[in-house]
């Protein structure tokens, strides 16, 4: 089949599950209680273009297809089609987009079981993965943008999916409000690369830009780009929004947080990795970025208590992982960080989501047994502790994935950290400074990630029951929607890394991701070179310092929480004191925002400034007319007075005037 | 004897101004109809006279235009006035001001 039918088809099957599962059941009601019906088309609208991908995936001869749908707008110079493009990039994140999206489509038709809008929760998802794809597949940064305010829009939804909860609908405004301030500047950015070039197509960006444009006006572009990526993948200062948009379905902050959402930004800065190279400063903006954001989350991710805020935050530290690998020059690594984090903390969120599922049929027990649950909380670790046993499938693939978030080795996540630490040491050994705090920071945390995820595994899968009657109810394993996609998560988790090798052990030939992405082998994704390569003992030496830090905390974590339980926090807390508040109150950003932002900035220039110029000027004009038109009329209203002769009289009067003009006006 | 033009039109010009002061001032509209009546025919009175004084038919082919037009105009005029009637039971027109605003 030709290419241009399948990308319709990958597009379209999505959307068109959007529209039936979101329109149908509006008209008949019947529908919305046919939960097996809706889950297969709401799930086989995500698989099947995973299948049509893994065909293109597999036929791809290496050069670029770009399919030319329809010329959007023609307006002077501005020709904008829309097209869609693929290559090695877009394969690869239509492939994530696409599987792992397909598998929590799956889970989702276990975990919403009952919920009484089913069907409205499988057309949103389903509108995301539309989203997503545009915004993938785009061959243009319009197309690629409207993809990216489709996200943004899906996220408002699903985030805010109860929307009956005031604190749900709260988090789904402040993740889309948040998002709009990037997206200004990625707008910006589009305007200035439309104003120098003339064309906002990759083929044009990618191959004329840093020859035509200057330094300046390159670095502006990218620092607009980077801050337009900061707000979808929650960067400092914008990723306020991010962990709070746990209050949408377990379901939704997997698909959000693992395979699409917030994987965005990191894209669209690879996909532009051939200007971004161009501006060192930038560079370094990105990468100390993302630094701090990585260690930052980090430390805030220990004290958390919710699971999924732990996950939350995790995200936000992987993230900024990722744009660690970006800003030292290295994309394809991002990428593939990209890939392995996909499948670990999509399978670490929907485990929790599992646990979340049982602790909230334990909470109904204990409610049916006349205990009050008021104070109970499903998500809370606290109350969880030895899961593993009533839940072994949950249990296990949560076990996998947390060792490959930590850097266990041979698991994907020691791959593809270990990797963004190699680049950052080669490029800060190649006499780029900023790389060698990249580097510390990111051995920091690397240590923080094993340290707070082992805690998160043994706090609710280890250790004592905890929950209030725990001899009398005990939870039960998820049904088998839930645990197949689960191991499915867990076996990438387990194999992806190998997708990755690093050079010393494959001596540069295994490293399939660099082959296929890298602009050295012909692929779209371009790095930084580096002069001075790092000899081969030295090499050696780092995998070894990560792997001997990821272990050696693990088995730390590991042993204090086997042996102390919730018990230790307390010790961390004495141990550090006013930091460990610090991160409790997570560095108080969200307070800092609404103080200095909303409160002085917004509230303060909005009612002293602009209240005034808007109640008095603006609406005094607007009022003033309306009132002048309402008193002038009501004096020529007095004149019409319909009665025929006093017209008649005007009449006759003019006819006067006239006639008196004509004999003696002259 | 002969009668002078301007017999003629002084005349017309007396009667269209009394025609002209029954449509203002008066109340009943029959009488206003009249009135419009009065008005016509002053006008074609001058028609006539300049018609005969300039040797010119056409002035004379006008009147009958006028005539036919008042003739139509009386019969519609005289039907509203009866419409009006048998609804409001009055003929005085500033009872009549379904239009006023």
């Amino acid at each position: 089949m030709s290419h241009d039918l399948l990308v319709r088809l990958i597009l379209l099957l999505p959307l068109t599950g959007a529209v039936l599962l979101g329109v149908l059941p509006l008209f008949m009601p019947a529908l919305r209680k046919r939960e097996s019906l809706i889950g297969t088309i709401g799930t086989s609208m995500v698989v099947i273009p995973f299948a049509i991908t893994v065909y293109l995936f597999a036929s791809y001869g290496g050069d670029p297809v770009t399919v030319n749908y329809f010329t959007w707008m023609q307006a002077g110079d501005l020709t904008l089609d829309f097209a869609y493009r693929i290559d090695e990039l877009s394969l690869i994140m239509t492939l994530i987009v696409t599987g792992v999206g397909g598998v929590i489509h799956l889970y989702s038709t276990g975990y919403m079981h009952g919920d009484s809008g089913y069907w409205r929760f499988f057309a949103y998802l389903n509108l995301f993965i539309f989203a997503m794809l545009n915004l993938v597949l785009a061959n243009n940064l319009a197309v690629l943008f409207l993809g990216w305010e489709g996200v943004g829009l899906c996220s408002y939804l699903l985030i805010g999916y109860w929307y009956t909860d005031l604190e749900n609908s709260a988090a789904a405004n402040k993740a889309f409000i948040v998002n709009r301030i990037g997206d200004f500047a990625f707008l910006m950015a589009m305007f200035l690369i439309f104003s120098e070039l003339g064309s906002l197509s990759f083929d044009v960006l990618l191959s004329d830009a840093a020859s035509v444009l200057s330094t300046d006006t390159i670095n502006y572009i990218v620092l607009l780009l980077f801050i337009g990526a900061t707000g979808k993948s929650a960067q400092i200062p914008l990723f306020v929004w991010l962990p709070d948009a746990m209050a949408g379905p377990t379901p939704v902050s997997a698909l959000i947080h693992a395979a699409t959402m917030v994987t965005s930004g990191l894209y669209l800065l690879a996909r532009m990795s051939p200007i971004v190279l161009e501006t060192e400063i930038v560079m370094a903006i990105i990468a100390i970025t993302g630094a701090l954001t990585a260690i930052m989350a980090a430390t805030i991710a220990i004290t958390q208590n919710d699971i999924k805020k732990v996950l939350a935050y995790s995200t936000v530290s992987q993230l900024g992982y990722m744009f660690m690998a970006a800003g030292v020059g290295a994309f394809f690594v991002a990428i593939f960080h990209v890939l392995t984090h996909a499948f670990f903390k999509a399978c670490l969120f929907l485990g929790s989501g599992s646990v979340i599922h049982s602790m909230e049929h334990v909470e109904h027990d204990l409610e049916h047994e006349g205990e009050d649950v008021s104070d109970f909380d499903p998500q809370d670790m606290r109350t969880m502790g030895n899961l593993q046993k009533y839940m072994p499938s949950t249990g296990w693939t949560y076990f996998i994935a947390t060792l490959a978030i930590s850097g266990i080795p041979l698991l994907a996540g020691f791959f593809s950290k270990d990797e963004i630490l190699f680049k950052a040491f080669e490029y800060g050994y190649d006499g780029n400074t900023y790389a060698w705090f990249v580097w510390v920071v990111g051995i920091v945390t690397a240590a923080l990630t094993a340290f707070y995820m082992t805690r998160s595994y043994y706090l609710t899968f280890m250790g004592e029951e905890r929950w209030p009657m725990a001899d009398k109810i005990h939870p039960h394993e998820s049904s088998w929607r839930m645990t197949v996609p689960l191991w499915i998560l867990a076996a990438g988790s387990v194999l992806t890394g190998f997708l990755g090798l690093p050079a010393v052990i494959a001596h540069g030939e295994w490293n399939w991701i660099h082959h296929y992405l890298g602009a050295d082998y012909g692929g779209p994704v371009a790095e930084a070179s580096v002069a001075g390569h790092v000899s081969l003992p030295i090499e050696w030496a780092l995998i070894g310092l990560s792997s001997v830090i990821a272990v050696g905390v693990f088995f730390y974590a590991r042993n204090v929480y086997l042996s102390q339980g919730i018990a230790f926090d307390e010790s961390l807390k004495a141990r550090f004191g006013g930091l460990y508040e610090l991160w409790e109150n997570k560095y108080r950003w969200d307070d800092f925002y609404n103080n200095v932002v909303v409160e002085a900035l917004i509230n303060q220039i909005s009612r002293d400034g602009l209240a005034p110029f808007d109640s008095k000027i603006v609406d005094g004009a607007v009022n003033g007319i309306a009132s002048a038109t309402q008193e002038s009329s009501s004096l020529l209203r007095r004149i019409q007075t319909g009665v025929v002769q006093n017209y008649a009289l005007a009449l006759v009067f003019g006819v006067v005037l006239v006639i008196g003009l004509m004999l003696f006006g002259g | 004897m002969e009668v002078a033009l301007n017999w003629y039109l002084g005349l017309s010009a007396i009667l269209f101004s009394i025609g002209t002061l029954g449509v203002l001032f008066k109340r009943n509209a029959i009488v206003l109809l009249m009135s419009v009546e009065l008005m016509l025919n002053a006008v074609n009175l001058t028609l006539v006279a300049l018609s005969q004084s300039m040797g010119d038919p056409d002035g004379q082919l006008l009147v009958f235009f006028t005539i036919a037009v008042a003739a139509a105009e009386a019969a519609v005029g005289l039907a509203i006035v009866i419409a009006i009637f048998r609804r409001k039971l009055t003929v005085d027109i500033t009872e009549i001001n379904l239009f006023k605003f």
